[in-house]
């Protein structure tokens, strides 16, 4: 992400140091990840200390500081999701990824999290991918999801 | 000149509009300890071992004094068997992030808190947050900051600024209850600028 795109995604928030929150979360959700790069420059600009712009990135899980993959996978193993099967599901997420919970592959393709309750029990064992959710799979259905992102 | 008095174990203290419990005492010559606490600071509120016991319209509450505003009439206590057992748990849980911390060991012995009480986990830094807000509220150079939350909390230096400042500042180092910003410091200054010898 370059420092243009930065500045634009500042500029949109009137350069408040308020929106500090809501640009960093536009930054990440466009970027997948802040780097050292994006961070000062969101400092500078909104004249934010960096040590409380790297308390808040670090604070909130929806950031990142290290990059992420263009998908974001999430394994619910909440109670009923794990009754229902989520073990198996994620070792087959584990097998067609190649990574583990927290980790993100080399191609920058795949991110995988475990969650503990997405709040759809009933449709448990379910998979959000970027957001959608996939319920009731098995690891069969898992593996095949997974072959439509590129 | 005060604006109207409290009484603080049993003393008629005269206060002003917008001092603290811990202020009015502090000026009355009556002690409460303290670990967050600093007087060019704002209250912070975080260690909790300036707790005391007040008394207002015949009902009895615990308080945080370095944060709450003195009243007209209140009735202060700093002492008693309920404050002591919960000054008591804060030690010893403080103390299994930091045993031999020189104030903690000293408020220890008063409060017969038992170091070995939880087990042991030393990540020596109690967040008492002094060093991180006299770098940014008195020096203004926000060297130093908090990063990551609740058992992974921590401090952290930017070692760009670190390197330009800390060397001819260290202001904070005798603040620090447990030597651990000292420790913190000569790791980021050995990995990120390190002084030839
Ligand atoms: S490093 Fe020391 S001064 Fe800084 S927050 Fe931790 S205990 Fe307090
Ligand atoms: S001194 Fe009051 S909470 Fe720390």
């Amino acid at each position: 992400m370059d420092i243009d795109r930065i500045d634009q995604i500042i500029d949109r928030h009137q350069c408040e140091a308020s929106s500090l929150i809501q640009i960093l979360l536009d930054i990440q959700s466009e970027n997948h990840w802040l780097s050292k790069e994006a961070l000062t420059r969101v400092g500078e600009k909104l004249q934010v200390p960096f040590t409380r712009i790297q308390h808040i990135a670090t604070f909130y899980k929806a950031f990142s500081l290290v990059p992420k993959g263009r998908h974001e996978v999430h394994i619910c193993v909440g109670t009923a999701c794990h009754v229902r099967g989520a073990t198996r599901i994620l070792d087959t997420v584990k097998d067609v990824t190649g990574i583990m919970p927290g980790e993100t592959d080399m191609d920058l393709k795949f991110s995988l999290e475990t969650v503990n309750c997405l709040g759809c029990c009933a449709l448990g064992p379910v998979v959000e991918i970027d957001g959608k959710v996939h319920g009731k799979m098995s690891p069969g259905e898992t593996a095949d999801v997974l072959k439509n992102y590129e | 000149m005060s604006d109207f008095h409290l009484e603080i174990d049993g003393n008629k203290v005269g206060v002003k509009e917008g001092e603290t419990i811990l202020e009015a005492a502090q000026q009355a010559g009556i002690y409460i300890p303290t670990l967050c606490h600093h007087e060019k600071l704002e209250p912070f509120g975080g260690c909790r071992m300036c707790i005391v016991e007040v008394e207002s319209r015949g009902r009895t509450k615990l308080v945080v004094s370095c944060v709450y505003p003195a009243e007209a009439g209140l009735v202060v206590r700093t002492r008693s068997e309920k404050i002591d057992r919960i000054r008591k748990t804060i030690l010893e849980l403080l103390m299994a992030h930091a045993p031999d911390s020189p104030p903690l060991v000293a408020l220890a012995k008063e409060y017969g808190a038992n170091k070995d009480q939880f087990e042991k986990e030393s990540s020596f830094c109690i967040h008492c947050g002094l060093c991180v807000r006299y770098c940014e509220e008195v020096k203004k150079n926000y060297a130093v900051g908090f990063v990551d939350r609740g058992v992974r909390k921590e401090i952290s230096f930017i070692p760009e600024i670190a390197a330009k400042v800390c060397n001819d500042c260290k202001e904070c180092f005798p603040l620090c209850p447990t030597s651990y910003l000292q420790a913190t410091f000569v790791l980021t200054e050995s990995l990120a600028f390190p002084t030839v010898p």
